[in-house]
């Protein structure tokens, strides 16, 4: 439902990891995401890490659309 | 001279001359205030431009400028759009006992160094003091008077099917500095406000020989609100998404905020609507001083009934409505 | 551009995928979701017989109106200072809001986090900081970590009022006794918290296809395309199409949190009435941040316009031009139910392009 918003963590000191959002940044805390690590492109609501992104996952799903979601197409995806 | 402003400084004896002397004649020093009568005397053509302006913003210092800044610059670029030459401002100030001398110098000299970058005169003023608590530090009024020389004439502001509209820099930079600053946002490095007065920037535009049908610097309610206020019931407005300029760190706050840069307040530009022939001469104008590095065609005026949109970068159609209110964030 | 030039193709698929069905109605339950179908004009990129409707996943627009009520009193109490995000500042309860009461001089502040809650608490001692938990289960973790920061750290004048709801079982209440709506967009950022599998239950329960769709404009397409082509095949499935930020099991740190804070409570939403278990409550535990037994207030009840038909509009099952009250006693300035408080539900951006 809500706002978040992807940036990379380039530091991380006591619970709080320093975003940065394409030369801007911003502190977040990794209360919800203790695991966050340097370098980690994550997702960010409300100054909260919530979740690392997966940047294998976009080709991916592109593949997914090309290769089985045509009208006819008899394999199962 | 005492370290704070009291409530004799407001009273008109000593104090008061005192705080002139000392501190407002210095600052703004020009043959029309130094006689400090009770109006200034000054040369003028057949018709002025006038216009005033309050200004109470919290804070008041904010990166990229401050209220003194503000209140020149806003009432510069007012008459500055009606196409009238900027040349001479009245500023009165109410100040809130116990508010630091110090920090009234910086004021006075951040306006005193806007007004001389405008190519204005701050001719005549007026201090009151009230009782602490009543006037959050300070608030200032300022009036402007421009003029009509060089064959200058006033802006029709009125806009036709066929304009382009232009923009001679990147929106919401004002409104995303202060909301960044007001709330102690933490972003680095901090949103720098464009306050800025574009007395020369207009200067430029009339003197191209381009024609201006309209002209506004887009304050509250941002680049919609002007647009809203300008299309008429015969008339739409287009504005393309991937033409709008705008800083990329005031971009990045605006996706973490929720809020559409279109809807924020701006302080340092203007926005024309010209006709399509005039348009590549205006923009030249723009593109030749550092303030207009950033002007772009935005969008343009069809025939129509009222309608203000933006078309996406996919061809679909946004709606723009007149902004209900200040724009506060979303987070859900 | 590469993009554009994607989403060219996920429309011709869409089209090639719609042209042999009847009126198909797809809902989504995600204010986002809702705002950015607005922004790109994806209603606009897809056939005619393609309806998207916008369900109840403002948790904004379906805060009870009780709820609004409750956090003014307290507001309104000395020695307040109440903390909201911006969303909630403009709902009305009858003349009031948050924002009304904030330019008569109460101490009222917008947070963009909930730890700044925390923060102002710290620095205002001699007050009592109130913050009002509005969001599903993407915000609700974020409160509860608040909540675990205040115990750890003996802040004593912070309380929170929670207004938090979850996502399934009103979706279990809304479309079991039988709607309109052919597939379902997931919220892509709760799902990045509950987990893709959170959902299955759409596809095997209510035998929807479903796709759990992330927000950009190539993302809301491909999930659509992907619910079309489910039941272009008779599928019943429920995949998902963000990939790149949801698992299948979410975020278990954050839900662990979550439930440890809070529980599962019957929630009163706005327009749709009580819907069993699907509040969110703060557990005996922690009741001592809970504001609504920290502070005494009474609430001033409005009368229940009646007639509001926002159950069914979210649904598919009626227009808001159905609606008796629409554009008379329900305007954007003054809403009764969901579909109008929200500036992008269906009652506001019917009323918004009426004359069109």
């Amino acid at each position: 439902m809500c706002l978040a918003v992807p940036g990379r963590i380039v530091k991380i000191q006591d619970g709080y990891a320093e975003i940065d959002y394409g030369g801007l940044s911003k502190q977040a805390s990794i209360r919800l995401y203790p695991e966050a690590k340097v370098n980690d492109y994550v997702l960010v609501h409300a100054g909260f890490v919530i979740q690392v992104l997966d940047p294998e996952a976009g080709p991916e799903l592109e593949r997914i659309i090309t290769e089985t979601m045509e009208p006819g197409d008899e394999n199962e995806s | 001279m005492q370290k704070k402003i009291t409530l004799a400084h407001g009273s008109g004896g000593e104090s008061y001359r005192e705080l002139v002397q000392e501190v407002f004649l210095p600052a703004f020093a020009n043959d029309m205030l130094r006689p400090l009568t009770d109006s200034a005397i000054c040369p003028a053509g057949e018709r002025i431009a006038m216009t005033t302006d309050s200004f109470v913003i919290k804070p008041l210092f904010f990166p990229g400028g401050d209220i003194g800044r503000l209140s020149v610059s806003g009432t510069v670029n007012d008459l500055a759009v009606s196409g009238a030459c900027p040349k001479y401002l009245s500023v009165g100030m109410i100040i809130e006992a116990g508010f630091e001398m110090e920090t009234l110098m910086r004021i006075v000299k951040s306006m005193a160094m806007t007004a001389r970058e405008a190519g204005v005169c701050i001719v005549t003023g007026d201090t009151k003091v009230v009782e602490g608590g009543s006037a959050d530090g300070i608030f200032i009024n300022t009036a402007g008077i421009g003029v009509f020389t060089e064959g200058r004439q006033p802006i029709p502001q009125r806009i036709r099917p066929g304009d382009r509209i232009i923009i001679s820099g990147c929106m919401a930079s004002h409104g995303i500095a202060i909301m960044a600053a007001r709330e102690n946002m933490g972003f680095r490095p901090p949103i720098e406000s464009d306050v800025a007065p574009l007395a020369d920037l207009v200067d430029r535009v009339l003197r191209s020989g381009g024609r201006v049908n309209a002209m506004r610097d887009p304050t509250r309610g941002g680049v919609a609100a002007t647009l809203c206020e300008w299309v008429t019931p015969d008339t739409d407005i287009a504005v393309f998404d991937s033409m709008l300029p705008v800083r990329p760190d005031v971009s990045a706050v605006c996706e973490i905020l929720g809020l559409d840069p279109l809807y924020i307040a701006n302080e340092g530009i203007i926005l024309l609507s010209v006709p399509a022939p005039d348009a590549e001469e205006v923009l030249a104008a723009l593109h030749s001083a550092d303030a207009g590095k950033n002007a772009a065609i935005i969008g343009e005026v069809r025939k129509g009934s009222g309608s203000v949109y933006a078309v996406t970068d996919y061809g679909t159609k946004r709606k723009i409505m007149m902004p209900r209110g200040e724009l506060l964030p979303r987070i859900c | 551009m590469k993009m554009k030039a994607k989403i060219e193709d996920l429309k011709k698929r869409i089209e090639e995928l719609a042209k042999d069905m009847g009126p198909v109605t797809i809902m989504e339950v995600c204010g986002t979701h809702t705002a950015s179908m607005h922004k790109y004009g994806i209603q606009e990129l897809l056939p005619g017989n393609i309806r998207l409707v916008s369900g109840p996943g403002c948790p904004v627009c379906v805060t009870a109106q009780r709820d609004i009520a409750a956090a003014l009193a307290i507001a309104k109490q000395d020695d307040v200072i109440f903390t909201s995000f911006g969303d909630m500042m403009r709902v009305p309860y009858g003349d009031q809001s948050l924002y009304s009461l904030y330019e008569s001089g109460r101490d009222i502040r917008i947070v963009t986090s909930p730890m700044d809650a925390l923060r102002i608490a710290q620095e205002n001692p001699g007050k009592q900081v109130v913050y009002f938990g509005i969001g599903f289960e993407t915000t609700a973790p974020l409160t509860a970590a608040l909540i675990e920061a205040a115990d750890e750290r003996r802040v004593e004048n912070l309380s929170i009022y929670s207004a938090h709801k979850t996502m399934p079982e009103a979706l279990r209440h809304l479309l079991k006794k039988g709607s309109r709506i052919d597939g379902l967009i997931c919220p892509g950022h709760v799902s990045t918290i509950i987990g893709a599998k959170a959902f299955s239950f759409v596809s095997e329960e209510l035998l929807l296809p479903a796709a759990v769709a992330g927000f950009g404009a190539y993302d809301i397409m491909a999930a659509i395309c992907s619910i079309l082509y489910m039941l272009h095949k008779g599928q019943k499935k429920c995949v998902n199409m963000y990939p790149r930020a949801v698992r299948d099991h979410g975020n278990e740190e954050a839900l662990k949190l979550l439930y440890k804070v809070f529980e599962p409570r019957d929630a009163l939403w706005r327009g749709l009435g009580e819907i069993k278990g699907s509040g969110l409550g703060i557990r005996k535990g922690f009741e001592k941040f809970d504001a609504a037994k920290r502070f005494d207030f009474t609430v001033e009840e409005i009368a229940d316009a009646g007639g509001c038909i926002c159950s069914s509009i979210l649904c598919g099952l009626k227009l808001p031009t159905d609606c008796l009250h629409f554009g008379k006693g329900c305007t954007p300035e003054r809403p009764l139910g969901p579909c109008m408080v929200s500036s992008e539900g269906s009652c506001a951006v019917y009323y918004r392009y009426k004359g069109e």
